[in-house]
């Protein structure tokens, strides 16, 4: 079922671009947020809102950029898989510190961590570039340099790649008794302990896999923006992270993705006849989904999924 | 010895009286409805634009002095206005819901109310700054320094100390302690919760915009304002413990020296101070100077 969904996805995502060639990029950026907003989803099952996630996706695209710049690394794969080791590792230590915190502290430190992260990109001159921020250069893929254009489309198409291999572990993750621990947590935690599982160690185990999908998919922006900002680790952007994965629904892996699409396409047409009114249109959307649909729009297609199989 | 240090003290006391008016009316609004208010900055941004602008207009039409009470006109214009109309439909709806849903409601409500900001009063940057003229400058100890800034120190000695007698003197104080104590039993000996929560929101609302607007001479009113200004309200509430209003105060002095002392060494690390000092507070007391472990779940 849920295979289904996540190919149905990746269908979509590699047809629309034949539409319009811009669609592609879109799309790109779209499942980057998407992998960073599934990692939020994770803690999210845990009842655990991270305002700080912005930390790893900005961690991953300057890693990224870093990368290029420093060393002689420029193989797009070993990039990708670089950067989401070192947000991962980050996640781990970060994670360890974390997963003794609950509720409103939890959203706090996280972005507490977020925004000295962002100080220090913004304020390091001379290392990081300021507010201007990093120019990121065209990778090469398995050791050949391609155009631009050419680029776009094998970064596009690896992408999609990537969100179904993604999509697949962390729906595998949720149902094993590690991720059901995590409904357990939001459920009952007192209990979970007492049944002999640690509560801080399946919070620690969640943690680090968010901050890895938060890392690569701050990578995945990176590369395919060539730019990286400081803003990336604001705190607005953790709180857009949320507000994809909710809109999505946190119910499965698959949801992260249909609202990351929904997300960037709305900004996208928004954008275009209310360049200062789409974050309103979204803020707008946000209640509508809170309102009414709690499940979020993937919960809207398992309800219709049911309803169709019950008869 | 003293003298020396004056001056970084009475800059210290000023920013510290800033910051406590936006925390203290998060925290207010945190412990009587239990509601972490992200677009509690917005508030703040609101009032800093209103007061720039009812300012910029009577100075234009020749009342100078005047420009001074559009620095308390608009506050209570934003919680009339905005307050009970916010409490009422958005934010009754996260009574007693999980943490993650009311944050991204209030989340939502940043969204719109920050692009009803630009809609409104444009993307281009203001600055009013009236009222530190008027108030002029004042010697002490051969040191120049600025009336404005004694003012704001004063004013925030009064809303603490004002909000503490009413909290624990007046009867609209006492009645909040009940409903925030015990709302079921408050409801059935007859207090109308319903108002304790509109007054009580109402009263955040204008303390974050009374914020704004004596902020606004000191700063360039742009916008990302609330977005700076709810974070910053974040790490002090979070020190003092959320829902107290002495932690709070604390929490601002602490904040307010550290970046004043952090901008006469390392003007560039000035904005990290505030997180990095939460983080060490909440390292060594995870719920934050006076808060309790009231908060986890059982």
């Amino acid at each position: 079922m849920v295979v289904w969904q996540i190919l149905a996805l990746a269908v979509v995502a590699v047809v629309l671009p034949v539409a319009g060639p811009w669609l592609g990029f879109v799309l790109t950026v779209a499942i980057g947020k998407g992998l960073a907003a599934l990692g939020v989803a994770i803690l999210l099952r845990a009842g655990l809102i991270s305002l700080g996630h912005a930390l790893f996706v900005a961690m991953g695209a300057y890693a990224t950029a870093f990368l290029l710049r420093g060393t002689g690394m420029n193989e797009l794969f070993l990039l990708l898989l670089s950067a989401t080791a070192i947000t991962m590792a980050t996640g781990l230590v970060i994670g360890a510190f974390m997963s003794r915190y609950r509720a409103i502290f939890f959203a706090m430190l996280n972005l507490a961590i977020s925004m000295v992260f962002f100080t220090l990109l913004s304020k390091l001159y001379d290392l990081t570039g300021g507010t201007d921020g990093m120019r990121v250069a065209t990778p090469t893929v398995i050791g050949i340099t391609l155009d631009r254009a050419n680029f776009d489309l094998i970064l596009h198409l690896s992408t999609v790649a990537l969100m179904v291999a993604a999509g697949l572990l962390i729906e595998r993750y949720l149902k094993s008794p590690l991720g059901e621990a995590l409904v357990a947590i939001h459920a009952n935690e007192v209990r979970l302990e007492y049944l002999g599982v640690s509560a801080r160690a399946v919070i620690l185990a969640a943690y680090t896999v968010s901050a890895a999908l938060a890392g690569l998919g701050g990578a995945i922006m990176a590369v395919a923006t060539g730019h990286v900002v400081p803003e990336l680790s604001y705190w607005t952007f953790s709180g857009q992270l949320v507000l994809i994965a909710v809109l999505g629904g946190i119910t499965g892996a698959p949801g992260a993705f249909i609202g990351a699409f929904f997300f960037e396409l709305v900004r996208t047409f928004a954008a275009d006849f209310a360049p200062n009114a789409w974050n309103g249109i979204v803020g707008a959307a946000l209640f509508i989904v809170i309102f009414f649909l709690p499940q979020g729009l993937y919960g809207l297609l398992q309800r219709a999924g049911k309803r169709k199989a019950r008869p | 010895m003293f003298a020396d240090y004056l001056p970084l003290i009475i800059d210290g006391l000023a920013d510290a009286a800033l910051i406590f008016f936006v925390a203290v009316g998060l925290t207010l609004i945190f412990s009587v409805a239990r509601v972490l208010n992200v677009a509690h900055g917005s508030f703040y941004a609101l009032g800093a634009y209103l007061s720039v602008v009812i300012g910029m207009w009577l100075t234009g039409q020749g009342f100078v002095i005047l420009s001074l009470a559009g620095l308390l006109i608009s506050p209570i214009l934003i919680a009339v206005a905005l307050g009970p109309l916010i409490e009422r439909t958005l934010l009754r709806w996260t009574y007693g819901r999980p943490d993650a849903l009311q944050i991204l409601v209030t989340f939502g409500l940043f969204l719109v109310l920050e692009d009803l900001q630009k809609l409104i009063f444009g993307v281009q940057p203001y600055s009013q700054d009236t009222a530190i003229q008027l108030f002029g400058s004042s010697r002490i100890g051969g040191i120049v320094y600025l009336n404005y800034q004694l003012l704001l120190i004063a004013v925030a000695i009064l809303v603490t100390v004002g909000l503490r007698l009413m909290l624990k003197r007046t009867r609209i104080g006492k009645l909040i302690a009940a409903v925030v104590a015990d709302q079921e039993m408050a409801q059935t000996i007859g207090i109308d919760s319903r108002r304790i929560f509109i007054l009580a929101f109402s009263l955040g609302v204008f303390l974050a915009a009374l914020g704004g607007a004596l902020a606004s001479p000191t700063i360039g009113v742009a916008p990302g304002l609330g977005a700076e200004a709810i974070v910053l309200a974040f790490a002090v509430a979070a020190i003092g413990g959320l829902g107290q209003i002495e932690g709070a105060a604390l929490a601002s002095l602490m904040v307010g020296l550290a970046r004043t002392v952090a901008i006469y060494w390392a003007p560039e690390f000035q904005p990290v101070v505030p997180y990095l000092v939460m983080v060490a507070v909440l390292l060594v007391r995870p719920y934050g100077l006076f808060g309790s472990i009231g908060l986890r779940r059982i």
